[in-house]
Formats: structure tokens, C-alpha cells, sequence
């Protein structure tokens, strides 16, 4: 049991669950601020980021690649040297408020339109900031919460935290979802948008007050107390040779694997089953919330259990399945979908034309032609083909845009859920007890700062550019199959679709085996 | 098992070097060139972030590896 030096009094279960609660609220908070702007990028993009525009364009990838990529572990440095110093409580106070108004400032910014050029400089200015505090908050919360809680039970306790990522993204879905209900789609166009980002500053004050009367972390509270804090935490964590061989250590044997297998189950499953499957977007976007809910509990049974049999074992073990049944899992879900598997009712194929004005062109015209198939197990493929012809023309004065949609029926949905929730438990294995372990890595006068470089560097760097790798190889896999057959030599990718798998194996299995290799299985290093 | 973290060690500089070179031929400037601003920001990305990391700390992780630091 952990001593409060503030209270002379063990922290008791009760005061446990309101740190977790209100350390956990405030994270989940930072989570939804930082997915709001991924789940509104489409509607971002065409008020900020015009595609006419090179430059906004290259803001836009620059906003949605460097917050996620390289401010995270630049964030990372900066608070975790703040935390190690002046304390756990304030520096995350901080994260929290840097967080919340960034994201309170994006929906205050006028449009491209209103303002030209400084909308999408300012939108990339609060976004980076968002990297930054985002960079700063998860060590601070995971440390804070294992710093409370009684060593024995440090995987239990902190693997709440580990729940907030995800919840993060479920409520910011959920928030547009109702923004968009409540309002015409007109209406959510013009600055309905807006109303998710004007949200975060309720929610950030709420967790402001709760977080306001919370006493530090005991454990730094007795090291600073006594004089043991840091001088130079940057210094002591990396330039000291021995704590730089555990930042590496955890990079390597852990966060690395850790992050590539969760973005694999929850940002590559959406991407696979929306881009390749092409399964509706909606139909998509359900049957992940489902896979997501039913799997977030393993994240605390998985935390719980690392507690009994220690951290390593239970995250190896995640990267170790994942690694070996990536490949089946997705050339079944491919085949779940594949129409070729299906048989086709000519009799139902039923086509709808539908012409319009083309706004954009004076006199032109909009045709958008949808043929639907229907199949014998009841799935449907819409096949939506729009053209836009100028005025007098009978041709398309721009290549038609086809876009083709599967509409699942029952079993094929409830087969493709209970394939991401196999890799959301694959998640919940490398990712429940990763807090504790990280924690337990590193001293308390440098630990904010050793645990969340390499938690954002495994998780940003090396799982954020997942969905990118892994489309870049995919794209290149079907490109030499369209070269060899046009040569009329033999396809070199049995099943191109499943290359981009190969990043997260081969980075989750250089991973396992340093863990193996490297890593013990001792619950407790530091305290 | 310490003689084998020690071995390892000559791996992992191994797969740093590997790493850095595809990485950078392969997947890096292909980006870098290809025109796109697209491709531009994710080709810096590999050749400027990805690639240092994995190269400069795979090369240490190594190195200290296979001079001990692992040992028990």
C-alpha cells in the first residue's frame, strides 16, 4: 500500500477510484480532442485545406502527419521534463488546458474562404499543439495513477487508463453522430462542424475542477520531500547510459510491437473492411463500435492478470498471436466479402439514373447512375458511377467517378465482427499492462520523462505511419501484378491485398523477440 | 542467455543497417521524388524521423548488446 506523505495515511480503495476517475476522465478528454479532428477531416478539408490550393493541401498532410508523428514525442520530452521536476499534477493540468483550448480554438477559426491563407496556418498551429499536449498527458496520467496505487495492483488500476484511447475515439463518433441528427446536413456543413470542438472546453473545464483538488503523486510528492527529484531530467534519462538502455529496451522489446499491433486492429481493420472490402461506411463504422465494445473490458482483465503472472509474458503473448494470425484473419475477412464467392440474382439487378444541375458549370449537368446487385445470401453491391458533363456536351467532360459499395447481410457482418474483435483482444494484450510496465521500468525522479518517449515514439511514430506503410505496400503489390499481366508473366502476389500486413508482422516480430531475449518477467523493478 | 543477448547484439546492427538502406532506396526517396505533396510530407517523414530512429537506435541497442549492457 502507498503512503500519501500529504495525508500520513494509506491510499485507500475509495480515493484510488476518484484518481483514477478523474485521471482517466481528463485523458479520455485529451483522446477525443485529438480524434475529433481525424473523425471531421473530410469536413476540415474542404473548409481549410482546399485541394485547389497546393499549399493548403500540403498543410493538410503536414497537420494530419507531424501531430501524430513528430510532435508526440517532442511533447513527450518537454512535459515529461516539466513532470519530473515541478511535479505529475501540474505539468498534466497543463497538458489538459493546452489540449482542450487548442482544440476550443479550431472551432473558432473562420474559413479558408473568410480568412485565405491563415486559416490552415492556424489550424496546423492549434494542431500541433494538440501533438504536443497529447505528447505530455498519457505519461503523466499512467504515472500518476501507478504512483498511487499499491504495487501489487499497479496493472489493474493503471489499465484504466489504457481504456481511454479508445474511448476517446467512441465519443468523439458518438458526438458527431448526434451533432449531425440534431442539425440538417446543410446546417452541420455550414458550422455545425464547429460544435464538437466547442464541446471540449465543457468537457476540459469539468476535468479542470475535478483534477483541481487532487493532491500529487505520493511517490514524487516523498521524492521531492527528500530532495530526490531530478535536476536535469532530460540529462538523467538520456544521457545517462544506464536509464538510455531501458528507454531503448522499452522502444524495442515493447512500444514498438505495441503500437503497430494496435493500430493494425483498429485503424487498419476500419481502413481494410472500408477501402478493400469496401463494405458501406456506415455498416463499417457499426460493426467497429461493436468489436470495440465488446473487447475494451479485456483491457483490464489483461491489466488485472499482469498484476498475477507478471507484464511480459501477457504482451509477448499478444504480439506473438497477432504476428501469426494477421494473414488468416484478413484473407478472411477479403473472402467474407469477396462477391466472386457469392451468386449473383440477375432477375433483381435493379438500375436508378438520376440527373441534376451542375452548380459549378453553367448549363452542365450531374449523372449519377447506381446499379445494384443483389446476391442469393442477401448482400448487395451498389455500383455508383457519376459523371459531369459541360453544357452541349454528350461526353463527360471529366473522368466519371466510380464507386462501389457491399452491403453486408447478418452472418457476414457478425463474421466480420468477431474478426476485428480477435485483433481488439490482440490490443488488449499488448496494451493493458504496457502502463504498469513502462512505470515500473524507470526510477520516480525520471520517469515521466523515460516512460513517455518511448510509449510515443513506439505508439505515434512507428503505429502511426502503419495505415501509410501498409497502403504503400499493398499499392505496390497490385502495381507489379498489373505490370506482370499486361506482360503475360506470372502475377508475383498471390493475394496483394494482404502485403501491407507485412509492416506490422515484421516490426511485431523484431519486437517479440527482443522482449523475449531482453525483457524480464519481475512485476516490480522501481518503485 | 547472456551469451545469446550477446550475439543478438550483431543482429540488430545488422538489421539497422538493412533497415536504413531499403528504407531509404526502397520506401524514402521514391516519395521524396515522385512529385506529389502527398508523397513529399510522408517520403520526409520516412527518410527524417522513421529512419533515424530505427537506424541510430537499433545501432545502439545493438552495440550495447553485444558489449553487455544487457547482462543480468
Amino acid at each position: 500500500m502507498v503512503t500519501d506523505p500529504q495525508t500520513a495515511q494509506p491510499t485507500s480503495t475509495r480515493s484510488l477510484i476518484s484518481i483514477i476517475g478523474a485521471s482517466s476522465l481528463g485523458t479520455l478528454i485529451e483522446w477525443y480532442d485529438f480524434y475529433i479532428f481525424g473523425s471531421l477531416a473530410t469536413v476540415l478539408a474542404t473548409k481549410f485545406f482546399p485541394e485547389t490550393n497546393p499549399t493548403a493541401a500540403f498543410l493538410s498532410t503536414l497537420a494530419t502527419f507531424a501531430a501524430g508523428f513528430v510532435v508526440r514525442p517532442f511533447g513527450a520530452l518537454f512535459f515529461g521534463r516539466l513532470g519530473d521536476m515541478i511535479g505529475r499534477k501540474y505539468t498534466f493540468m497543463v497538458t489538459l488546458l493546452l489540449m482542450g483550448g487548442a482544440t476550443f480554438a479550431i472551432g473558432l477559426i473562420p474559413s479558408y474562404a473568410t480568412i485565405g491563407f491563415m486559416a490552415p496556418l492556424l489550424v496546423l498551429v492549434l494542431r500541433l499543439l494538440q501533438g504536443l499536449a497529447l505528447g505530455g498527458e498519457y505519461g503523466g496520467a499512467a504515472t500518476y495513477v501507478a504512483e498511487h496505487a499499491p504495487a501489487s495492483r499497479r496493472g489493474f488500476w493503471t489499465s484504466w487508463i489504457q481504456i481511454t484511447a479508445t474511448a476517446g475515439l467512441f465519443i468523439s463518433l458518438i458526438v458527431i453522430l448526434i451533432t449531425r441528427t440534431v442539425m440538417s446536413p446543410e446546417a452541420f456543413d455550414d458550422w455545425g462542424w464547429r460544435v464538437p470542438f466547442w464541446l471540449s472546453i465543457i468537457m476540459v473545464f469539468v476535468s479542470y475542477l475535478i483534477r483541481r483538488n487532487m493532491h500529487e503523486s505520493p511517490l514524487f510528492a516523498k521524492a521531492k520531500a527528500e530532495g530526490k527529484t531530478s535536476a536535469n531530467p532530460l540529462k538523467d534519462s538520456l544521457g545517462n547510459k544506464y536509464n538510455f538502455k531501458f528507454v531503448l529496451l522499452a522502444l524495442f522489446g515493447a512500444t514498438m510491437g505495441q503500437g503497430v499491433v494496435w493500430y493494425t486492429g483498429q485503424f487498419y481493420a476500419m481502413s481494410f473492411i472500408k477501402t478493400v472490402c469496401n463494405v458501406d461506411a456506415l455498416q463499417s463504422d457499426q460493426l467497429m463500435s461493436v468489436a470495440l465494445l465488446m473487447g475494451t473490458p479485456f483491457f483490464v482483465f489483461f491489466g488485472w492478470l499482469s498484476d498475477k503472472i507478471g507484464r511480459k509474458y501477457i504482451m509477448m503473448f499478444g504480439m506473438l498471436v497477432a504476428i501469426l494470425s494477421y494473414r488468416p484473419i484478413y484473407e478472411r475477412m477479403y473472402q467474407t466479402t469477396n462477391l466472386a464467392n457469392k451468386q449473383e440474382i440477375p432477375a433483381n439487378l435493379t438500375v436508378e439514373t438520376v440527373v441534376v444541375a451542375n452548380p459549378d458549370v453553367v448549363g452542365g449537368s450531374i449523372t449519377t447512375k447506381t446499379t445494384t446487385h443483389h446476391y442469393a445470401d442477401g448482400t448487395q453491391l451498389a455500383e455508383v458511377i457519376k459523371e459531369k458533363t459541360g453544357p452541349g456536351s454528350t461526353t463527360g467532360t471529366l473522368p466519371p467517378t466510380i464507386k462501389k459499395t457491399v452491403k453486408l447481410n447478418d452472418a457476414d457482418r457478425w463474421t466480420l465482427i468477431w474478426l476485428v474483435f480477435i485483433q481488439v483482444i490482440f490490443v488488449t494484450l499488448v496494451y493493458g499492462p504496457i502502463a504498469a510496465f513502462l512505470v515500473e521500468m524507470f526510477p520516480v525522479n525520471i520517469r515521466y520523462t523515460s516512460m513517455s518517449l518511448p510509449y510515443h515514439i513506439g505508439n505515434g511514430v512507428f503505429g502511426g505511419l502503419l495505415p501509410a506503410v501498409a497502403t504503400y505496400l499493398a499499392i505496390q503489390a497490385k502495381t507489379a501484378n498489373t505490370t506482370a499481366e499486361a506482360a503475360g508473366a506470372a502475377l508475383p502476389f498471390t493475394a496483394p491485398y494482404l502485403e501491407g500486413l507485412w509492416y506490422p508482422i515484421i516490426v511485431a516480430g523484431v519486437s517479440f523477440v527482443i522482449g523475449m531475449v531482453y525483457i524480464s518477467n519481475r512485476k516490480l523493478v522501481n518503485e | 542467455m547472456n551469451a545469446l543477448k550477446k550475439c543478438l547484439g550483431i543482429v540488430w546492427i545488422g538489421l539497422a543497417l538493412l533497415c536504413g538502406y531499403y528504407g531509404i532506396t526502397a520506401l524514402g526517396l521514391p516519395k521524396l521524388t515522385s512529385g506529389h505533396t502527398e508523397d513529399l510530407v510522408f517520403g520526409i517523414i520516412i527518410v527524417f524521423i522513421l529512419m533515424p530512429i530505427i537506424v541510430g537506435g537499433l545501432l545502439t541497442f545493438g552495440y550495447y548488446a553485444l558489449t553487455g549492457e544487457y547482462e543480468k
